[in-house]
């Protein structure tokens, strides 16, 4: 062990750390920010914002996308809403509510010191979207309107339809593209980032891969900051979209940047059941659904009947049934798992068996079609387009799929990492979701980070440095650019017979099946021989057609599966490792006499930490001890 | 079922390129893009070049795929974009043209694959309200009214995906246009920057190269967001009276 874990939070009482916090660091004076460049790797939520906030504070400022736009990023996917602690419903909401459920909801397994930031720093990502022209949701009087989501009892959720991402990240985008024009921040579109330059122990830039030319080039600041999003696409079929990936978390994991729990991947409940062998990528159907959308199953096992002629008496609400106090708005982890036991114990439904009723018919008894319309017109029009079924006339189809990743590249509470000088934002971090996210938080989050978090915090480590940097000779970066030159060059020439997809496709497997909803230490052992099986053979019988110099979608995909089986091989062994279960990590081997995710606090009431060692070797385990003076660890209880 | 396939395949933006013809057999659950997959799988097998087609969320919003199916931007389908179709929209034996989006302004990159950044530099241009982050006011301070605010989302729902101006035979970027100035005009917090944003945006429109709205509507009857008509008209009217507001005449 040998990472240095400080989480460097302010001690004494959490209502004020934040304050406290900001007031020690030392602002960068107005005429020195010039002098300094940061890199953003990423144009989604958190990139892009923190983008446009510290172009805006003076910052010269790279912004970069492997997509053509910045507007593209995945975190326009996301639909339900997001989280703020304004209590607007008046229905006793506070900081401490919204810091208290993501405690609890995150299973104990966050750091208390991020999650109370969050949350304070909440209210004004509201306010700052809605000065953008964010079109949130609003009662008839004009005032903004919330919805609630699963692990709370208050409506904290503000929305904008089921586009609540997309109207998000184009407020994030019209200010990031405000900067372009202005030219504080220079974007590069189409670049990939393929490794991190590490100077004398300091992140001082990226080695990138120019799309369209192939051209490979290095790019010197004096901060990195990677906003590039999770790994749920190691599943291969996930929500994610399907350029999701892990490839700069797991180049900067190699450069010696700590990677935290990456056990802790969460399943969404709601998503359209896999139709095929062809599949390519799972939709999500917004947890915003079960706010008014019932989940049942047949009450007897193998019924094939079609669900409109099942009575009301033969439908097992097993939600509401085991859960009375939270019904269908528990939580994620809570909710896939329910589905699960439901289907392995032969009551699951459609073609597959794999799937439950989640049913609008009562809603619509209740509301009204207008009303229904109105929530979720348009959730139901792409789950009509997806499946030629309509929810107005038949319950939806749904079964649990991965969606988020909870951890990820291990931050202190000034967001950088183990390397100095290399910051991680959003869904590219591990702090603030513990091992269970709950439903609106992420695009909180990555705002968060990026509005309102790291434009302060960089502020201290910009200080340590004279700025400037501007040495690409420097031997890191000649040797980093080698070793990406080398890594295109071997994935080209391997001249075997199985695309890079035939090798996602089988990961994604082997990763579902041991370690997806439920994790066994039997089935992940085997799991592990068969990922580092796979990677022999990935780099033995990879397929790659075409030229390195121009655009190429097979090798950009065989950098990106390389590192998700290198990612896998490192989650499997976390899994294994965590001999406990929590929020969405569950090992059969720990659970309650009901079934629930059993903690051992006594032995895993901490972050794990993993520290690359070497190519084929196994990476050192560090922890970060956790402690909880704010809200007590307990048994988590939705009944 | 056998679909026949005629695809333009283009290696760079300086090659001619030309129409190929490929066989693929799908199953009607596939999406359009999932055929594509297939086929691609088939091509890398025998050693030819995949066919480089752009996509990312696969489930419509967020607008990095698109082609011409058969002459009409995003295939058949009312509200849609190329991911969300369905091959149950074809028989067997079916003959299908796919073609890039054509628009001088969206140079092609490689065969299916054009370069959008055009609409990005017309947003950079004023497509955005100028508020710094942490200097807004509570979010409830100025209330708006439901239709209003509704009305706003429906403009703010384009994903510039391009296929209004592909789809245009004057290669108008109008609709996409309209939609983010409509957005903001019908908004309180975007009317500080109202006649400017029109001005500035339309100006780099026509810097690069995209033509004038003569109402064939042929944007509105492709875009996958349903963004209305009413959106060029708001625009035409907002820059008109931006227009006569910078002269001082009528």
């Amino acid at each position: 062990m040998s990472l240095h874990l400080e989480s460097n939070a302010p001690g004494g009482p959490i209502e004020t750390s934040w304050q406290r916090h900001k007031q020690a660091s030392k602002p960068v004076s107005p005429a020195n920010k010039r002098k300094y460049t940061v890199i953003v790797v990423g144009s989604g939520l958190a990139g892009a914002s923190a983008s446009a906030s510290l172009s805006e504070l003076g910052y010269n400022v790279h912004c970069i996308s492997y997509h053509d736009s910045p507007r593209r990023a995945h975190s326009i996917a996301a639909q339900g809403g997001i989280n703020a602690a304004k209590n607007y419903p008046n229905d006793n909401d506070s900081v401490w509510g919204l810091f208290h459920d993501t405690v609890k909801g995150g299973d104990f397994r966050a750091r208390e010191s991020n999650v109370y930031r969050l949350a304070q720093v909440s209210n004004s990502i509201i306010d700052q979207c809605v000065a953008q022209g964010v079109p949130f949701a609003r009662e008839y009087g004009g005032y903004l309107t919330n919805r609630s989501f699963g692990g709370a009892l208050v409506s904290r959720t503000f929305y904008a339809q089921g586009q609540t991402g997309q109207q998000l990240l184009l407020g994030a985008y019209s200010a990031l593209s405000k900067e372009i024009g202005r030219g504080g921040v220079k974007m590069h579109t189409w670049t990939e980032v393929l490794d991190v330059a590490v100077v004398d122990g300091v992140a001082k830039g990226v080695i990138m891969r120019n799309l369209k030319t192939g051209e490979i080039t290095r790019l010197a600041a004096d901060a990195v900051c990677l906003a590039t999003g999770g790994y749920g696409n190691v599943f291969y079929l996930s929500t994610n979209a399907m350029k999701s990936n892990c490839t700069a978390s797991i180049r900067a994991y190699r450069r010696g940047a700590g990677f935290a729990n990456p056990c802790f991947t969460q399943i969404h409940p709601t998503c359209i059941p896999v139709s095929g062998d062809h599949q390519s990528k799972l939709t999500l159907m917004s947890e915003s659904l079960r706010n008014d959308g019932r989940v049942w199953v047949p009450k007897k096992k193998g019924d094939t009947r079609k669900p409109s002629e099942i009575p009301d008496a033969e439908r097992d609400f097993y939600l509401e049934r085991i859960y009375p106090t939270f019904g269908n708005l528990v939580p994620r982890d809570v909710a896939s798992r329910a589905a699960k036991r439901m289907c392995d114990d032969g009551y699951g439904i459609g073609p597959s068996g794999y799937g439950v009723y989640l049913d609008f018919k009562y809603a619509t008894e209740r509301l009204g079609e207008r009303a229904v319309g109105d929530r979720y017109g348009n959730l139901f029009d792409v789950y009509t387009k997806i499946t030629g079924d309509s929810p107005w006339n038949t319950p939806m189809r749904i079964y649990p799929a991965s969606h988020y990743t909870m951890g990820g590249l291990w931050v202190d509470y000034n967001l950088m990492t183990t390397i100095p000088g290399l910051f991680a934002l959003g869904e590219a971090n591990f702090s603030d979701h513990g091992a269970n996210r709950l439903g609106a938080s992420a695009l909180m989050q990555g705002l968060a980070d990026g509005y309102f978090v790291l434009p302060y915090t960089i502020s201290k480590f910009l200080n340590s440095q004279t700025g400037g940097f501007s040495d690409t000779n420097h031997e890191a970066f000649r040797e980093a650019e080698d070793s990406v030159n080398k890594k295109v060059d071997s994935l080209m020439s391997i001249g075997g017979s199985q695309s890079p997809d035939t090798f996602h496709k089988r990961l994604g497997k082997i990763i579902w099946a041991e370690c997806g909803m439920a994790r066994n230490e039997a089935g992940m052992t085997k799991a592990l021989g068969e990922v580092r099986a796979l990677r022999d053979e990935f780099w033995s019988d990879l397929k790659v057609v075409g030229g390195k110099d121009g655009l190429n979608q097979t090798l950009e995909a065989a950098g990106r599966v390389s590192d998700f089986i290198e990612l896998g091989e490192m989650m499997v062994m976390d899994a294994l490792s965590r001999d406990e279960s929590c929020g969405a990590h569950f090992r059969e081997e720990h659970k309650t006499a009901d079934g629930e995710a059993k903690r051992n606090d006594e032995d895993f009431c901490h972050g794990a930490v993993w520290e690359f060692t070497g190519d084929k070797q196994a990476p050192d385990r560090n922890i970060e001890p956790l402690s909880f003076d704010y809200v007590p660890p307990s048994q988590r209880s939705y009944k | 079922m056998k679909i026949k396939l005629n695809i333009w395949r283009q290696n760079g933006p300086n090659d001619p390129g030309a129409f190929k013809k490929y066989d693929v057999e799908v199953i009607p659950d596939m999406s359009f893009l999932e055929m594509l997959d297939v086929l691609n799988e088939d091509l890398l097998h025998k050693g030819e070049e995949p066919v480089a087609f752009d996509h990312d969320c696969r489930e419509g919003i967020c607008g990095t795929c698109g082609a011409m199916v058969n002459g009409v931007a995003h295939g058949p389908g009312d509200k849609i974009t190329l991911c969300q179709v369905h091959m149950r929209a074809y028989k067997d034996g079916d003959e299908i043209w796919l073609e890039p989006f054509r628009a001088k302004a969206f140079p092609i990159v490689k065969d299916l694959i054009v370069d959008r950044a055009s609409y990005d530099r017309i947003i950079q241009s004023g497509g955005f309200i100028d508020v710094k982050t942490g200097s807004a006011q509570d979010a409830n301070l100025v209330p708006i009214s439901k239709p209003v605010a509704d009305q706003a989302f429906d403009y703010a729902a384009c994903i510039g995906c391009g296929a209004c101006a592909a789809a245009c035979p004057n290669a108008s970027a109008m609709l996409f246009m309209g939609a983010k100035v409509a957005h903001f005009a019908t908004l309180p917090q975007g009317q500080p920057e109202r006649s400017q944003r029109v001005l500035n945006m339309v100006a780099q429109a026509d810097a690069e190269s995209f033509g004038s709205c003569t109402n064939h509507q042929e944007c509105v009857a492709v875009c996958p967001k349903g963004i209305p008509m009413s959106a060029i008209a708001m625009l035409n009217r907002d820059l008109f009276a931006a227009a006569v507001m910078e002269t001082g005449t009528e």
